[in-house]
């Protein structure tokens, strides 16, 4: 990477920023796993990989799978957000590695929420910007 | 096979209460009925919020907001909205003026609701091992401005509007003290990042570190351009691994793209972080002693003035703030002082990180606003008491903070409030206890924390906490008297007075708080000898009905002293075995028994 500009600063911000934001196409599929201390501590490393492994055999390609710090819900991690097109934004709670299976064959794949583990109201804006 | 429509029922109590289980249920039925159940996913979900406008159901994608809904509301809801996809208008809320596309979106969760995140705009969102994510999000924007466009007068000016002041925990201006280390003279100037965050029960400093790195060396570089120094360091707790991971690999994409290091973007300024590591020592957070620390010596205060900010690491001019303070400062140069001026109270302006923990429901971490109560705090954000017990008290500012009682509980917080409601900010650990502790217990805990972290230099600290220390220890044991009380007082005011830092000087806070707001509870201790929690061990003692044990032995398997045998008599009337009782001498207070008696006949006393 060659040192940025100014203007190459100001570029990276708007690509990337369109691209985190963007929700429409049917390829946009995120899951963001919460791995702070807290979140690791109860077994978030496990959640990601059961999803990446689950991915793989359901031959999935197209589906983000990041990390990220913690999402301020300590008591009830592994935590994980779940993005997908036409369907609500959704946080689980407690997602253990047969949980973080389940949500890749019923809410990426049947595009049905995995009731039990929605942690709260799932809604497309968590935070007003 | 996807579904048409989700529909989300609120499941929270408030909802709940008022037939949110019964409009479910009765949405699945009618579903069935019409025969849509393969259209529409029927899903229970946690409290949206907006309880007073409740029961709520919610429908997707339209976004369709349904308040003071009914179950008999049920069928119209599926045969308009999920068969013929009409918005049925009259349960739709609207506010004043709004249009239909408006709405509905006023739901964020209820955990959020009440939250304002200035410092944890990125945790949670970001993957912190991805400087774009960062970048995407305004990352490093507000320090491309203070490079290209301020001047190092105008980047203090503008925190100067902000009213930013330091989270730290004494709340100290942070203009002034950036101030004060730019009008030093000096050829070289350090900026240190206070990483410490040694305080039981806070963890807001790791996970801000953990999830955003990058805003604290955005925010330091910043400072450097301001003060006029080149080489910065992040004093941080050695077990804290995961945060000095993050912050390894943030520090050195910020190199690859040329935002630390020489030239960064291109304005021909330098600047260099280092990353040092504290063994864990409470008193290392103190900034003298973190300084001697960083300098290699042991980590022991020294008397200020001078303060760092004159003659600070290796006799240089030192500019010292904590993580949270630093990360709220590119935000502040992007947005202005002014929008952050535009959050909190009269006197302490921004937001506030706190760790909630203790007998909470959702406990975590959680940023509100200056000036939120620490009832909208403890039941808004936090869900409330876990296991419906009764609310307590809250411990606030750590070891050096106090108690407050549920008459405080509607004081709006920030740090004047809080220091005349009889505690402090601190560094924002905020344990909440119910009626199952014993706050002599606690206040003990906290003390034998500040006498273990006592670093010995000076002996109003170093002796007058051990002395505190013993009567506590006397009156958990029963043994205290009135005279205690006195002795306190006295060698509260003396550390008070005469401790060389601070650690010294706030060592008492916690106990004198007790005798303020828990005088019954004391002198139940000292007079009584009762413990009205049942926690202090020696003032327990466990017994045995013996009209209702039935004699099943099933406390004496559990008892791990063998101070458990049956009576050497008859079964009592209608009783088929003798009843069972406790060898005072032999019983270690553990409890085993009281919890493994299903027939409730063993009590405390
Ligand atoms: C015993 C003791 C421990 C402290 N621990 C910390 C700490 O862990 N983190 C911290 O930022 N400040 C701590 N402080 C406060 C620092 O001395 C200093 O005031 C603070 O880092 C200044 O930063 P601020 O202006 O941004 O608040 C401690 C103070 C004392 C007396
Ligand atoms: S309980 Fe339903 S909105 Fe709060
Ligand atoms: S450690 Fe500072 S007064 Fe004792």
């Amino acid at each position: 990477m060659a040192k940025l500009t100014l203007a190459d600063l100001k570029k990276i911000r708007d690509e990337k920023n369109k691209e985190m934001t963007r929700r429409d196409t049917d390829k946009d599929v995120q899951i963001i796993v919460g791995m702070g201390t807290c979140g690791i501590a109860a077994g978030a490393k496990e959640t990601f990989s059961a999803f990446v492994d689950e991915l793989d055999k359901s031959n999935i390609s197209d589906v983000m799978v990041k990390q990220t710090g913690c999402m301020g819900f300590c008591s009830v991690e592994p935590t994980v957000r779940v993005t997908a097109p036409q369907m609500p934004d959704t946080i689980y709670n407690n997602v253990s590695a047969e949980i973080a299976r389940r949500i890749v064959k019923e809410h990426i794949i049947g595009k049905k929420l995995v009731s039990e583990y929605v942690f709260d109201n799932p809604s497309r804006d968590i935070i007003a910007q | 096979m996807a579904y048409k429509n989700y529909c989300l029922v609120c499941g929270g109590t408030g909802c709940n209460a008022n037939t949110g289980e019964e409009i479910y249920h009765e949405l699945i039925k009618k579903a069935k009925e019409l025969g849509v159940e393969n259209d529409v996913q029927i899903v229970k979900t946690g409290c949206f919020g907006f309880c007073e406008k409740g029961p709520i159901v919610k429908i997707l994608p339209e976004e369709a907001f349904y308040v003071h809904v009914k179950p008999s509301d049920a069928e119209e809801l599926i045969k308009e909205h999920i068969i013929k996809g009409r918005i049925v208008e009259r349960l739709h809320y609207s506010e004043d003026g709004q249009d239909v596309q408006e709405r509905g979106k006023i739901d964020d969760m209820r955990f959020y609701q009440k939250q304002y995140r200035i410092v944890l705009r990125n945790c949670g969102f970001i993957n912190p091992e991805d400087i774009e994510e960062y970048i995407g999000r305004e990352g490093y924007q507000g320090l491309a401005k203070a490079l290209t466009e301020m001047t190092p007068d105008q980047i203090i000016e503008e925190l100067k509007i902000s009213g930013l002041r330091g989270r730290g925990g004494a709340g100290f201006p942070t203009w002034m003290k950036w101030n004060f280390t730019k009008q030093a003279q000096s050829d070289v100037k350090y900026i240190v990042c206070n990483a410490d965050e040694g305080d039981p029960g806070a963890y807001m400093d790791r996970s801000t570190i953990e999830g955003d790195p990058h805003s604290v060396i955005e925010a330091m570089t910043i400072g450097a351009k301001a003060i006029g120094a080149s080489q910065g360091f992040v004093y941080i707790r050695a077990e804290y691994p995961l945060a000095i991971h993050r912050l390894e690999v943030a520090m050195k994409q910020a190199h690859e793209y040329g935002l630390l290091g020489k030239d960064i973007l291109g304005t021909g300024f330098d600047f260099e972080i280092e990353i040092r590591l504290g063994a864990g020592a409470f008193v290392c957070g103190e900034e003298t002693a973190l300084i001697a620390s960083i300098e290699g010596e042991r980590g022991i205060p020294k008397p200020r003035p001078p303060f760092p900010a004159v003659k600070g690491l290796w006799g240089k001019p030192t500019l010292i703030n904590n993580v949270e303070t630093y990360a709220n400062i590119p935000m502040i140069i992007l947005k202005g002082g002014n929008w952050f001026a535009s959050v909190g109270t009269e006197k302490s302006k921004g937001t506030k990180v706190f760790a909630l923990t203790g007998k909470i429901k959702n406990s975590g971490l959680v940023e509100v606003p200056m000036g939120t109560t620490l009832r909208e705090i403890i039941y808004d954000v936090g869900g409330g008491i876990k296991n419906g017990k009764k609310f307590k008290a809250v411990q606030t500012g750590g070891p050096s903070g106090g108690v407050l009682t549920a008459d405080k509980l509607d004081t709006p917080i920030d740090f004047d409030n809080l220091v005349s409601a009889g505690s402090m900010m601190g560094s924002g650990g905020m344990i909440v206890m119910n009626e199952d502790d014993c706050i002599v217990d606690i206040v003990r805990f906290y003390l034998d924390f500040s006498v273990d972290e006592s670093c010995g230099k000076c002996s109003p600290c170093r002796i007058g906490g051990r002395k505190l220390l013993n009567i506590l220890d006397k009156i958990v044991d029963g043994k205290g008297e009135m005279s205690d009380i006195d002795k306190i007082k006295e060698i509260s005011t003396a550390m008070r007075r005469s401790s060389l830092c601070a650690l010294g000087q706030t060592t008492p806070n916690p106990v004198l708080s007790i005798i303020n707001l828990f005088w019954e509870e004391l002198l139940a201790h000292i007079k009584d000898k009762k413990c009205p929690a049942g926690k202090c061990k020696k003032l327990l003692s466990f017994s045995i009905v013996r009209d209702t044990c039935i004699g099943c032995g099933v406390c004496a398997k559990k008892c791990p002293a063998n101070a458990i045998i049956p009576e050497n008599c008859e079964p009592l009337p209608g009783k088929k075995k003798p009843p069972y009782f406790i060898d005072i001498n032999k019983c270690v207070k553990c409890g085993e028994c009281l919890t493994a008696c299903k027939f409730k006949s063993v009590v405390k006393l």
